[in-house]
C-alpha cells in the first residue's frame, strides 16, 4: 500500500496582513520530495480609482470551519503535500492582499488544480462579505455575489 | 436559540445577534424566516427576498427546508463575497 502523503495544513482568518514567502516556506521547509508549489494571492483593487477601502465582515468560527471543509475536499480530490489558506477581515486598502492559497504537491497539475478549486469554493462557501467604501462622498455598499463565481465553483462538480 | 445576522441582513435588522424563542410550530429554517419576518419592519425588509438569504445551523450551511431541531445557533446572511 502506498504511503499516504502527510499534508501540512494551515487555515487562518486574521485582520493583519500576511507574508506570502514566509507562508510558502512554512509548507516546503525541510522537504525534498516536493515538485510544485502554487501560490495565489487575491488583492484589493481600486476599481479604477474609485475605491477607498474594502470592509470585510466574517462569521467568526464558521469562517475557519468552512475553509477547513473546503480544504478537506481538496485533499480528497488531489494528492497534496501541503495546503495553506489565509483570509483577512476588517478594513483593507487597495493594493493590500486579502486572501492567500498555497498548495504543494509532487507534480504541478494537482497543485494548480487544487489552488483553483480552493479559490472557487472559498468565494461561494466561506462566510465573508465585502463592503465597498468609495473615495467620493457616496457610500459604496455591499458587493453582490457574482453568477460567474457560482459557475466557476459549479464546473468542479462534473 | 441564538440568532446571528451578517452584512446587510444585520444592517436591516439593526443588530448582530439576539436570543430568540420561536413558537412550537416553527420546525424548519423557512418557518423561522417566516416567523422572524413578522417581528418588525427591519426583519420584514431583511427577509423580503427570502430566496436570496442563506442560512447556517451551528456553523454549517443548510437549505431552507432543513429542520432546526436542537440547533443552538442559526445565522442568516446574503450570498458570500469573500476571496
Amino acid at each position: 500500500m502506498a504511503e499516504t502523503l502527510a499534508t501540512r495544513t494551515v487555515v487562518r482568518v486574521q485582520a493583519e496582513t500576511f507574508d506570502t514567502a514566509a507562508e510558502t516556506l512554512a509548507l516546503t521547509e525541510g522537504r525534498t520530495d516536493l515538485g510544485a508549489v502554487v501560490t495565489f494571492t487575491g488583492l484589493c483593487r481600486d476599481e479604477g480609482g474609485v475605491l477607498a477601502s474594502l470592509e470585510i465582515e466574517h462569521y467568526p468560527g464558521m469562517a475557519e470551519e468552512e475553509i477547513g471543509r473546503v480544504v478537506e475536499e481538496a485533499k480528497q480530490r488531489w494528492p497534496l503535500a501541503g495546503v495553506t489558506v489565509v483570509h483577512r477581515f476588517g478594513l483593507i486598502k487597495p493594493g493590500e492582499p486579502i486572501v492567500l492559497v498555497v498548495t504543494a504537491s509532487l507534480h504541478r497539475t494537482e497543485a494548480f488544480e487544487a489552488a483553483s478549486f480552493l479559490m472557487d469554493f472559498l468565494k461561494t462557501k466561506a462566510p465573508f462579505w465585502k463592503k465597498q467604501h468609495l473615495s467620493e462622498a457616496s457610500s459604496g455598499g455591499w458587493v453582490g455575489a457574482k453568477q460567474a463565481d457560482d459557475a466557476a465553483a459549479e464546473r468542479w462538480k462534473a | 436559540m441564538k440568532a446571528l445576522y451578517f452584512a446587510w441582513v444585520r444592517e436591516r435588522i439593526g443588530k448582530a445577534e439576539e436570543e430568540i424563542t420561536p413558537p412550537q410550530g416553527v420546525k424548519t429554517v423557512a418557518d423561522l424566516i417566516g416567523w422572524l419576518s413578522g417581528q418588525g419592519e427591519g426583519y420584514a425588509l431583511a427577509f423580503e427576498n427570502n430566496k436570496t438569504i442563506r442560512a447556517a445551523l451551528d456553523r454549517a450551511h443548510v437549505k431552507h427546508d432543513a429542520a432546526i431541531e436542537n440547533a443552538r445557533e442559526i445565522a442568516f446572511f446574503p450570498p458570500m463575497t469573500g476571496g
